[in-house]
């Protein structure tokens, strides 16, 4: 089992999907109770990200589908329309301050993705 | 206490100028000015461009020419009055009076009444089938006539002669003669030597040129039949467009006492006021320091003046710079400064070549120092070099004949800019000199021209200047010893071409490997889409196979165009631009049956837009069954090779332009380069297709093909340049495989062809000794390495639709079959539409 959350907010984990449904250091989009979440699956890095579907700098439903990489160290993923760039730790965006995306933990178990959603 | 002024102006003319002016004081006008503005126009329409007025027989309408609207009067307060010129002014009153009666008080006139056609009074100019070529109703008369002609004339070989002339060859008349007067074309703008150019120019495309021509009779009945010349000579024709210069419609100024010139032209002082203060003329029936200017950008500078003195404000109208740059009938002709001028009062340089049709002629000083005036014919490239040079008298280099030949066995042309004085101006819109550039370059570092126009704006206004600062750039950095990397991104310490030679010898054909042999860190959406470029330039292998797929920029990643809302849209090849009607109607089932917009692209293809992820498979499973291929339109790779109909079907094409339109696309499609790129074939030297404005352009020659490269559209548009004459169809493909395979190998990340080539040492003659002459000895290898990449081309999309696996990844949500609920759609002329952004 693997999880990135170390906050204490009551979080509800729900069964995205398998782990070959993402590949590798690339992304997919599940919907969880009517959300679309961006999943990532950085296996250079052996880590696994969750963050919303929507970039907030035109209401774009494609996080999912842009790169991700790094920034001096900081994991990232770069929106494919007009490439705005937000860490995968803190949601922030990299290149406008302007906006931000919110993240959520993913648990791995039994080669099945959970994603922790708060209350 | 506040207070408005109202201030009643009367506008005499509705031509270019008369509009501008309306234009100009409508924007200099201040809060607390109300004008009344009254406009009386002769000619039935809104103003419209008389410059382009040729192009009314290229295709457009009079609307495509239409400067302004009836809506732009109504709702900037404007009267307009058309068909109703002003007939007289009571200068006492303050008012005019028109033709259907209308009287209207003035605090300012404005005379805008522009210039008619001159008329020589040769016997026989009243008969039919004799026009004048000015209005847009003139050229109704002169289409309508044509249909039923076969041999034209025009009387008049200078600019707008020769514009009509051009005219009378769109309109399919057999025969098209231009008839002047003086010994030579355009005699205001060109000597001797430059006409002959010119003439011979012209007469390869299929005009007849008489000069030193006097006409002494026309001919014929009612209609006439030809003209009879004063050397006993006649020629038969059955329409004349008279184009003998213009006369400055000064009748109404007379009328009213106003001071006119004997040879024509109300007189103006630098205010542009008449000899009644109330009262302006401005534009082509106004005559200002001793002379007409007929041209435009000196018209709407007059306009300017006045309705900045008008508004309230302070400007002169000062001798204008009568340069001028043109492109006739495909030919470049430019001129600047005094281009006659003739020694002893100064230095006179010479440049003939017959063969290429090429003649340029620099005026310098005596003292060798300064460039006086000069004229390009036929290779007009170094025209604003040379106006800066002269505008700004700089100081020449101690051989000026590099000016126009380039520098011979040394590098070219960066001499010229780098040779300026400190204080030259290169950027005159934002009064920038060269020693601030060199500044600003050298002592704090903005070494690319976006840093250059953020810290000193130089390149902002009209962008002339550019490629000068370009050249600055590179002459600072190189005296300052520095070799400029451009390396990829913190990822790879490598430019692109390092990383593609290191990339070839290790044979790696995957992104981790790459990064783990070269890089360092995660990777970026910088570096992955171009290493994802660089391993589909060497090895041409599926780009969504091994773990290829998420490193390919938005597009690439799922073969299609990812559009406004989220869906994407589908291009299907379609080379040439040839398509049979069985193939159109898969297109427009399939476009019906999955709820597509449809649209024409530019490159004579058609674009399915609204497309979901989830569709595209079963879209495409659909136009391959139909014979369809990828048109790669997602791709940094060959987009379309735009073809004309050539001879098959044109009556004026040479080549057949379509076979080898489509051998073309066929061979290279799917390649893939540092940045798209296009091509197009063109039948004939009027160049339909536009070759000349594609990354490789080919037009037929009666011998062969002629090869044009390194040319794009978009936001800087850049002209293709010659590469090769009259090869045959075998050459001209080894030509455009080492031309494409040094480009890929060599270019900058998404550089276009027309950047890598500005920014080459040595330019083109560079580039034509790599690719024509083989001076590397790098020719075989780089047909070679091309033919590999040819060799083992396949469709993507036929792949995907084959591969589970792959086609498995074409959905929007990983755990249920759903499309994006949130893409939704609107309505416009019964297609739908994207959402508008956020």
């Amino acid at each position: 089992m693997y999880s990135q959350d170390n906050t204490a907010t009551k979080l509800t984990w729900h069964k995205a999907c398998h782990v070959n449904d993402i590949p590798e250091d690339g992304g997919g989009c599940a919907l969880i109770n009517g959300k679309q979440i961006a999943i990532f699956n950085f296996s250079r890095r052996g880590e696994w990200f969750a963050t919303d579907n929507q970039c907030p700098h035109r209401q774009q439903m494609a996080v999912s589908r842009g790169m991700i990489g790094s920034h001096e160290g900081e994991p990232k993923v770069a929106c494919p329309f007009h490439k705005k760039t937000f860490s995968l730790q803190t949601g922030k965006c990299l290149n406008d301050d302007n906006y931000a995306i919110n993240t959520f933990p993913v648990m791995v178990e039994e080669n099945l993705i959970y994603i922790g959603i708060g209350k | 206490m506040y207070s408005i002024t109202n201030t009643r102006i009367v506008v005499a003319g509705n031509g270019m100028v008369g509009y501008k002016f309306c234009e100009k004081l409508l924007s200099r006008k201040k809060n607390d000015q109300v004008f009344q503005i009254t406009v009386f126009g002769e000619e039935p329409r809104e103003a419209y461009d008389r410059v382009h007025l040729s192009e009314f027989f290229a295709g457009k309408s009079a609307d495509d020419l239409s400067l302004a609207s009836k809506e732009w009067y109504q709702e900037n307060g404007i009267k307009l009055l058309l068909s109703d010129p002003v007939v007289d002014i009571d200068r006492e009153q303050k008012c005019v009076r028109s033709h259907h009666g209308h009287v209207v008080y003035y605090d300012y006139l404005i005379l805008a009444t522009g210039s008619g056609a001159f008329v020589p009074s040769i016997p026989g100019v009243e008969k039919d089938g004799v026009f004048v070529y000015r209005t847009i109703e003139d050229l109704e008369m002169i289409r309508s006539h044509a249909a039923r002609a076969k041999k034209g004339a025009v009387l008049g070989g200078g600019l707008l002669g020769l514009e009509a002339a051009k005219a009378l060859l769109d309109l399919g008349l057999q025969e098209a003669h231009v008839v002047e007067f003086a010994s030579r074309l355009m005699p205001r703008q060109i000597d001797e030597a430059g006409s002959r150019t010119l003439k011979n120019q012209l007469e390869s495309l299929g005009l007849q040129i008489h000069l030193g021509k006097s006409t002494q009779e026309i001919t014929g009945g009612d209609c006439l039949e030809g003209m009879q010349f004063t050397d006993g000579s006649l020629l038969v024709v059955d329409m004349l467009v008279i184009s003998a210069g213009i006369r400055p419609r000064d009748e109404l100024a007379k009328i009213a006492g106003l001071e006119t010139h004997p040879r024509g032209g109300i007189i103006v002082n630098n205010q542009l006021q008449t000899s009644d203060p109330a009262i302006f003329a401005i534009g082509e029936c106004a005559l200002a320091h001793h002379m007409i200017y007929g041209l435009i950008a000196p018209g709407y500078e007059m306009a300017e003046v006045v309705a900045t003195r008008i508004a309230g404000g302070e400007k002169e109208f000062l001798p204008y710079d009568m340069s001028t740059k043109l492109k006739l009938i495909g030919t470049d002709v430019a001129s600047f400064g005094d281009p006659f001028i003739e020694e002893p009062a100064c230095k006179t340089i010479r440049f003939e070549n017959k063969a290429k049709g090429i003649y340029k002629r620099v005026n310098i000083s005596e003292d060798g120092k300064t460039l006086l005036g000069g004229i390009l014919v036929g290779d007009a490239s170094q025209y604003n070099m040379l106006l800066q040079t002269f505008k700004n008298k700089t100081i020449l280099p101690p051989d000026p004949e590099d000016l126009i030949l380039g520098s011979r066995g040394g590098e070219e042309a960066g001499a010229g800019v780098m040779g300026f004085p400190d204080d030259a101006l290169i950027c005159s819109c934002e009064a920038v000199t060269k020693g601030m550039l060199c500044h600003e370059i050298g002592e704090n570092g903005h070494h690319t021209v976006d840093a250059l126009k953020k810290c000193c704006k130089a390149g902002t206004g009209c962008g002339g200047c550019v490629p000068m600062v370009k050249d600055i750039i590179a002459g600072v950095m190189k005296q300052k010893g520095v070799y400029v990397r451009n390396v990829v991104c913190e990822h790879f310490n490598y430019t692109r071409q390092e990383l593609l030679d290191l990339v070839k010898m290790a044979g790696l054909k995957t992104y981790g490997t790459v990064l783990d042999e070269f890089g360092h860190g995660d990777g970026c959406e910088v570096c992955k889409p171009l290493v994802a470029s660089v391993l589909a330039s060497l090895w041409n292998e599926s780009i969504l196979q091994k773990d290829r797929a998420p490193i390919q920029d938005s597009n690439d990643r799922y073969l299609a165009n990812i559009q406004k809302g989220g869906t994407y849209s589908v291009v299907p090849r379609i080379p040439g631009g040839e398509i049979t009607p069985e193939k159109l109607i898969v297109i427009g089932q399939v476009a019906y049956k999955y709820g597509l917009y449809t649209k024409i692209t530019g490159g004579q293809r058609i674009d399915m837009f609204g497309a979901h992820l989830g569709d595209l498979p079963s879209i495409w499973e659909e136009l391959i069954e139909a014979g369809f291929e990828s048109g790669h339109a997602y791709g940094k790779s060959l987009r379309t090779v735009k073809s004309c109909v050539g001879s098959t079907w044109c009556r004026f094409g040479v080549q057949d332009s379509v076979s080898f339109a489509i051998e073309v696309e066929d061979r290279y499609k799917g390649l893939r380069s540092p940045h798209k790129l296009k091509s197009a074939v063109s039948g004939c030297i009027r160049e339909c297709a536009e070759a000349q404005s594609k990354d490789f352009g080919i037009i037929a020659t009666e011998k062969g093909w002629n090869l044009y490269v390194c040319g794009n559209g978009g936001s800087k548009p850049q002209h293709a340049q010659l590469l090769a004459t009259d090869v045959d169809k075998e050459m001209c493909i080894r030509l455009i495989d080492r031309f494409l395979m040094f480009y890929i190998k060599t270019a900058d990340p998404l550089a276009r062809t027309a950047t890598w080539l500005n920014k080459m040492e040595g330019g083109m003659s560079y580039l034509r000794a790599v690719i024509v002459e083989d001076s590397l000895g790098i020719a075989a290898d780089l047909e070679r390495d091309i033919q590999q990449l040819i060799d083992v081309y396949q469709c993507e999309w036929k792949e995907v639709v084959r591969n589970p696996e792959l086609r498995k990844r074409f959905t929007h949500f990983v755990n249920t079959p759903e499309k994006d609920p949130s893409v939704t759609f609107d309505t416009m002329r019964e297609q739908k539409k994207a959402k508008e952004w956020v």
